[in-house]
């Protein structure tokens, strides 16, 4: 029987997730026995080369490139597992909801105490810039929710093994308890 | 000119910023706020109040208003600045010299406030949140303001304007903009006390059915005195055989409320009247103060007797602050003829706030702060305003204990149910022929008050306001009592042309506008369910969106820490259990997700500000 194919990607994130992902320590020896992965940053796999039954996304979408990487994940995993308080919520990127995006990049590229060069970046192979920083459930369908800044090694791994091998996931309390 | 509101956070400690900013600031607007901090005698408490005068003496309570302030009353800035961006009625830029608030409540809406909001807007020339360039008229709106029998209705600095329609709009206008005052705008006054010197107000009574409580006539002072002749706890036992709930909505038997702050310690007792009367859809207090405050009052002393209190406070809603001189008068009246003979009673305004009807967050505003709900245990009884063992009451408890001390616990207990006895004064608006107030006995059913005030097209009914529940036709036979359908009086009629979900949109809406904003559940969760309810309405829903908006709505209710955020869910639950067909003719039954999201709108402003052309998305 062929192994649960599995991708990952860091959107609009610090990578603070998959670095926590890491945090399975030697277990990755018994993960790689359980899972392929396909497109992830794990095996640098860039583009997708076949249907995956499990897409893992940290972060949240702040660029088109972002909302385009999402859908193509949704498109070629069974499930998709938002990965983190930036991928449920938005997370610190988020922070600038509140202020118009024009006003964030005049300040970042014009008006700033730091700024020399005044222009704001418009080459045409740069990501749009979005209004606000989405979480990835508005974008596309989200099946589970992994939360935690980062979420804990422990909980990363249980609901994957979990999910590969149908058992039912323990989650104890300090899973997903954060101070 | 805004570097002391950098500096200023620290500023009772530092002579030379305060200086500095004397210099700087007008010399009459320094004058004047020194005035008033004085003239309520630089009390904490009394902050609201101060506020509010330098509100009406200013125009508005400005940046540099609320520095004055702090310094003047010993407080940091950040603490005014709480209380000013707290209350609804408060602000920091100018509300003009006339400031209309229309009330934007449900019931408004079925009574036309749209076209009352559009001929507000064509008269004046300005949208509702703005004030005209001149700063002459300021149109705002806010929440139901009491006047559920008589929409549209707006307040117009303080006073009341009712059953509005264009043309009285013209009016108004008209007369604001000749520079009237506004009192002199009310052409007719309404019925009963009303028309009274001291209130001159067009607003109604309304009393549709009068029952064997509260609107029943008694002589004024005979229940102190009666009370007098018992002890304490005499007067607490016949609370307890009487079972008298608290009218507010919760049900908390009085005696028991009574006899816990009659034991607990402190050097005094407070007894506090509950008179911020919020809930939308509920005007039954206003009448009471109207007609029968003396009743009140005298509740109020037989209270003070009971749990070793000299000293009372009426929490007014600054929607009824048009009655505050009048109450005043009634007050004087009472210590003239000795009813009030060894109890003082004060009357505090709020300002604005829903969540001040929840009685620690009542006490905080009571006490000069922001209205935020306190901690429980200690509980007011134990733990009160400014630290001492209070009872906090609703207006008709203290009419109803009035009679019980008359005519005896056992008298009241054979009305009602074996749960809920005596009467309810149900405040009733929507779609029926005769709105107002109706005393009934607990357990009268909805049909039976659905045929006394003619709304018989009825096909659904929110009982206890927004936070109550809202019926079908296939529950009208169900009983308005505690172990039913518990209220604190609202009961809205929703006729057979209104769309269930605009009411429901409307509480949601009404609940993100008073969340206090402490705990997450509240203040995050209200918004998130307004959000999803609105992706329903607008036919992006899924079964999955039904679903999530059902769990969360139990995630709000259990993991809010006050009244507010533990019941603003219910709107949304009880249509769902009741009107279920309604949501799924809404959603998408083939679709598992839709998205709200706007790829070409989302990307359009940054675009624009860096001058490129947006490409359409490649999926």
């Amino acid at each position: 029987m062929s192994k649960p194919v599995v991708a990952t990607a860091s959107l609009a994130g610090c990578f603070g997730c998959h670095m926590s992902f890491l945090d399975i320590d030697d277990r990755i020896l018994q993960l790689i026995e359980l899972v392929e992965f396909n497109k992830s940053p794990v095996d640098d796999i860039k583009k997708f080369t076949k249907m995956c039954d499990i897409g893992i996304i940290e972060g949240g979408c702040c660029n088109s490139e972002n909302v385009e990487n999402l859908r193509e994940f949704r498109k070629h995993c069974k499930i998709l597992i938002s990965l983190g308080e930036c991928a449920i919520m938005g997370g610190l990127p988020a922070m600038r909801n509140g202020i118009p995006v024009r006003e964030c990049l005049e300040e970042a590229y014009l008006n700033g105490p730091t700024v020399d060069d005044n222009i704001i970046p418009n080459d045409d192979e740069l990501p749009m810039i979005l209004d606000k920083v989405y979480p990835c459930h508005e974008i596309v369908k989200i099946d589970y929710f992994l939360p935690g800044c980062p979420p804990r090694a422990d909980l990363i791994w249980e609901a994957l093994v979990a999910l590969v091998t149908g058992k039912e996931l323990t989650l104890p309390y300090e899973a997903f308890k954060f101070d | 000119m805004f570097l002391p509101v950098i500096i200023f956070g620290n500023l009772e400690n530092n002579y030379f910023i305060g200086s500095f900013y004397s210099i700087i600031i007008k010399e009459g607007t320094m004058g004047s706020i020194k005035g008033i901090v004085e003239k309520h005698g630089k009390d904490k408490t009394r902050l609201l109040d101060i506020i509010r005068d330098v509100q009406s003496d200013l125009g508005c309570v400005s940046e540099e208003s609320v520095l004055q302030i702090a310094k003047e009353m010993g407080l940091s800035k950040v603490e005014v600045d709480g209380v000013v961006t707290f209350y609804h009625f408060f602000s920091k830029t100018p509300v003009g010299k006339y400031s209309v608030y229309l009330n934007n409540s449900a019931v408004a809406y079925m009574m036309g406030y749209s076209e009352i909001q559009k001929a507000f807007e064509k008269e004046v020339g300005c949208s509702f949140g703005q004030t005209t360039p001149d700063g002459t008229i300021g149109l705002f709106t806010t929440s139901c303001i009491g006047m559920n029998d008589q929409e549209p209705a707006a307040i117009i600095n303080g006073t009341v304007f009712t059953s509005l329609t264009a043309e009285k709009v013209r009016d108004i206008v008209s007369g604001m903009k000749s520079g009237k005052d506004v009192r002199d705008l009310v052409k007719q006054y309404g019925d009963g006390l009303n028309q009274s010197e001291l209130v001159k107000s067009m607003v109604n009574n309304n009393i549709q059915k009068k029952g064997q409580v509260v609107f029943s006539p008694y002589e004024t002072g005979s229940a102190i005195k009666k009370a007098a002749s018992m002890t304490p706890e005499q007067v607490i036992e016949e609370m307890k055989i009487s079972n008298l709930r608290g009218r507010g909505g919760a049900g908390f038997p009085t005696g028991m409320k009574w006899e816990f702050c009659r034991k607990a310690e402190g050097a005094k007792h407070y007894v506090v009247c509950n008179a911020d009367e919020g809930e939308p859809g509920t005007f039954k207090d206003r009448v009471i103060l109207t007609e029968i405050p003396h009743m009140l009052f005298e509740g109020m002393a037989i209270a003070g007797f009971a749990v070793g209190a000299k000293e009372g406070i009426l929490y007014l809603r600054a929607e009824y602050a048009y009655l505050k001189a009048y109450l005043e008068n009634v007050l004087s009246d009472l210590k003239k003829k000795g009813v009030l003979a060894s109890f003082d009673i004060k009357i505090k305004l709020g300002a604005g706030a829903y969540i001040c009807g929840e009685e620690s967050a009542l006490i905080e505003s009571a006490e000069g702060k922001r209205g935020e709900p306190r901690n429980r245990p200690p509980f007011p009884v134990q733990y009160g305003y400014l630290g001492y063992p209070t009872t906090v009451n609703n207006v008709e408890t203290f009419c109803s204990a009035v009679k019980i001390v008359l005519e005896g616990g056992a008298w009241y207990k054979k009305m009602g149910t074996a749960q809920s006895a005596g009467t309810k004064l149900l405040s009733v608006s929507g779609d029926c022929k005769k709105p107002g107030i109706y005393e009934v006995e607990f357990g009268t059913t909805v049909k039976t008050l659905l045929e006394e005030c003619e709304g018989r097209t009825a096909v659904a009914v929110q009982v206890g306001g927004p936070s109550g529940s809202c019926i079908g036709k296939k529950d009208f036979g169900r009983r308005i009592c505690y172990d039913d359908l518990a209220t604190g009086g609202s009961v809205i009629i929703i006729g057979p042309d209104r769309n269930i979900l605009d009411v429901v949109h409307n509480f949601m809406e009404f609940f993100v506008e008073e969340s206090c904003g402490w705990c997450v559940p509240c203040r995050a969760g209200n918004v998130l369910l307004l959000k999803k309810l609105e992706k329903i309405m607008n036919g992006k829903g899924t079964k999955s969106d039904l679903e999530e908006i059902e769990s969360w709505c139990k995630i709000v209710k259990a993991g809010s820490r006050c009244g507010l955020g533990q019941t603003s869910p219910n709107p949304i639950l009880t249509t769902l259990q009741n009107f279920r067909e309604i949501y799924d003719s809404k959603i998408n039954k083939d679709l598992d997700f839709i998205t709200e999201f706007d790829f070409a709108a989302a990307v359009k402003d940054s675009c624009e500000a860096a001058g490129r052309k947006p490409h359409a998305e490649e999926h």
